[in-house]
């Protein structure tokens, strides 16, 4: 099989947002991460690569977005895809990621295209499906377990009040969430060296639309400082919990 | 002049980092406390290459440059100390030392498994009366013809338990001193040596630190490193490096320290405001962090040079003493600014400090540092 994954090049998690002027995000000094989720998803098709090889022909990443990507699209490789694919867009929303993404698969042949249940930045959730739409195959959401038994793709995910697990046939888009591999595979030294020798492949984007307008951005409100109560006082942290955070 | 990383070597301080938060953090006090390794970790150490990540690849090494090296030891450092150590014997000293001057039969049969963390090497020189004076080398390699017989004992061996390859540094001919020295590669299943019991240590206490004895242990001829009598060159060229790699290692410890003091200056509150804001503590960090930024300009430059193949024995020796010592003072500071929560063990720093102690005082003291740093103004 062959499995494409889609990455997204988000703000590292511990990023502190400012936007200009309310209407655009500051990228300015931003340190820029494969977003969470999807590293979840190439880090279990990278497991199911080494430790299935025979089941698992190749693995590829795949990210729209400029040329600062590549940063993240190389880490990609280092930690096991194949090769990798950049569509060259700046676009931004949902709908057109998920289309640009679209005409470059429906070209190509893949079994399972991966995405992470949503991404950390604008947290859209969206692309997956729309994919799938797109592309007019099934899609599976919410995934927690991949596993390919005697060339069977079985999936499990979660629905209200449990698990259900199912056997999906190719091709189809599989959106993965917190489960499906148990935390992002950190590349080894040889794994980083190999990257340089691995391919990676620039494409040009396709006119599209932008359904999305940003009107505005607000930032939650400052969170009060930790305070220290001392052990001993216990009677003015139970007051506290009580009257101020009302917790209790 | 450029200050950039390149991506690869982000990548690789992300992938230290990324270590040292995820699987070495969770449980370092309790590591510490009960003075043990685990053996997870140096698994999952030599598996992401950083046991052999400077060896040529045709060695089976990852091939970084000596830069890449002291970015991951500084992420490594500011979490466990006892694992970077470990990492800093195995690349520095040990392989490094074994890729610049082994032959290629010892390369083929010691190097590999080393670079490929299969194994895990140690550097054997310090002895009870050998510590900063090593010309004193009291342990025999005495010619026998077929072979080596060695004697003696060696002290403050970091690995080795852990090890199996041992590279020793022992007197074949006493009355040529320095020059009757060699270095010589010793399995350490060799019958006739025996380890003393776990250094009890003030810090570092997880590191595998122990004395080795050798009681007429014989080590094959075609064991021995270079020349007859090189052993003493190969023991200062080799801690020329190694020397690298401790100062990234109290680089680490110091940025460690620092980075949680400024963190819990922001948290702290005292007479209503955080500690962050009373002068006494911001100048305090705001100190803190130009040494640090100092030591690791030295580190780098010393890193640097040792890339480019040029002279770097001097530049290695400053970032040594000079990251030992303000190590020192940043973690000293560090708990100062923790105060009461400094002094226990939840908050790290005064293991840190603990940590930092050591850096001052192995591979080379900073006195020794010193020696080295005021010769080289003559030259």
């Amino acid at each position: 099989m062959k499995i494409l994954v889609c990455i997204n090049n988000v703000p590292d998690t511990t990023t502190k947002i400012k936007f200009v002027d309310n209407k655009a995000f500051d990228s300015a000094g931003v340190q820029w991460i494969i977003n969470p989720w999807d590293e979840l998803t190439l880090t279990r098709a990278i497991e199911m690569k080494e430790t299935q090889p025979a089941d698992i022909e190749s693995v590829t990443v795949i990210n729209v977005g400029r040329a600062d990507a590549e940063a993240s699209i190389r880490k990609a490789l280092a930690i096991g895809a194949d090769n990798g694919i950049r569509i060259n867009s700046d676009t931004s929303d949902s709908y057109s990621v998920a289309f640009q993404l679209s005409e470059y698969i429906a070209k190509e042949k893949y079994d399972i295209i991966f995405c992470g249940i949503e991404s950390s930045d604008y947290n859209g959730g969206s692309v997956g499906g729309m994919l799938a739409e797109f592309l007019a195959i099934p899609s599976v959401s919410s995934v927690s377990m991949f596993e390919i038994k005697d060339g069977k793709v079985v999936v499990k995910r979660e629905i209200d009040g449990g698990n259900e697990t199912l056997s999906v046939q190719t091709p189809f888009v599989l959106i993965g969430q917190k489960g499906i591999a148990i935390e992002p595979k950190i590349p080894s030294m040889r794994g980083i060296m190999t990257a340089r020798t691995k391919q990676l492949t620039v494409v040009e984007g396709v006119a599209c639309n932008q359904l999305i307008e940003f009107v505005d951005f607000d930032l939650p409100k400052a969170k009060a400082a930790c305070r220290k109560i001392d052990a001993e006082n216990v009677k003015e942290l139970i007051d506290l919990l009580h009257n101020e955070a009302k917790v209790i | 002049m450029d200050f950039n990383f390149t991506e690869e070597q982000l990548m690789i301080q992300q992938a230290a980092k990324d270590f040292a938060e995820r699987e070495l953090l969770v449980d370092v006090i309790e590591r510490d406390d009960n003075a043990v390794q685990s053996a997870s970790h140096i698994k999952k150490l030599a598996e992401l290459g950083f046991l052999g990540m400077m060896t040529d690849p045709k060695y089976d090494g990852g091939g970084m440059d000596t830069v890449s090296y002291v970015l991951a030891m500084e992420e490594i450092s500011k979490v466990d100390a006892s694992i970077s150590v470990l990492m800093s014997v195995c690349n520095s000293l040990v392989n490094w030392g074994l890729e610049n001057f082994a032959n290629e039969f010892q390369k083929e049969k010691y190097l590999k498994p080393l670079a490929r963390g299969e194994k895990i090497g140690a550097f054997l020189l310090s002895e009870p009366e050998a510590g900063s004076d090593a010309t004193s080398q009291r342990t025999t390699a005495e010619d026998k013809g077929d072979y080596y017989l060695f004697n003696g004992t060696k002290n403050w061996i970091t690995n080795a338990h852990l090890a199996s390859t041992y590279l020793v540094i022992a007197q074949t001919y006493p009355d040529k001193k320095h020059k009757g020295i060699n270095a010589f590669i010793v399995d350490k299943d060799t019958p006739g040596i025996t380890l003393g019991p776990h250094e009890n240590k003030m810090g570092m206490r997880a590191s595998d630190t122990h004395s080795v004895m050798f009681n007429d242990v014989k080590v094959p001829k075609e064991n021995r490193i270079g020349e007859d009598g090189f052993g003493f060159t190969f023991a200062m060229k080799t801690l020329d490096g190694g020397r690298i790699g401790i100062a990234s290692q109290a680089l680490g410890i110091a940025s460690g320290a620092f980075e949680r003091a400024l963190k819990y200056s922001r948290e702290r509150k005292a007479f209503g405001t955080e500690i962050f804001n009373h002068q006494s503590v911001a100048f305090k960090l705001s100190d803190m962090a130009v040494k640090i930024e100092n030591a690791r300009n030295l580190c780098l430059k010393a890193a640097w040079l040792k890339d480019q193949h040029l002279p770097y024995g001097t530049a290695s020796a400053m970032a040594k003493q000079y990251c030992a010592d303000i190590a020192m003072e940043v973690t000293t500071e560090a708990v100062q600014i923790h105060g009461g929560y400094g002094y226990v063990k939840e908050y790290h720093v005064e293991r840190l400090m603990r940590e930092a102690k050591l850096t001052q005082i192995y591979e080379g003291t900073s006195e020794v540092q010193k020696i080295i740093i005021s010769r080289s103004l003559l030259k």
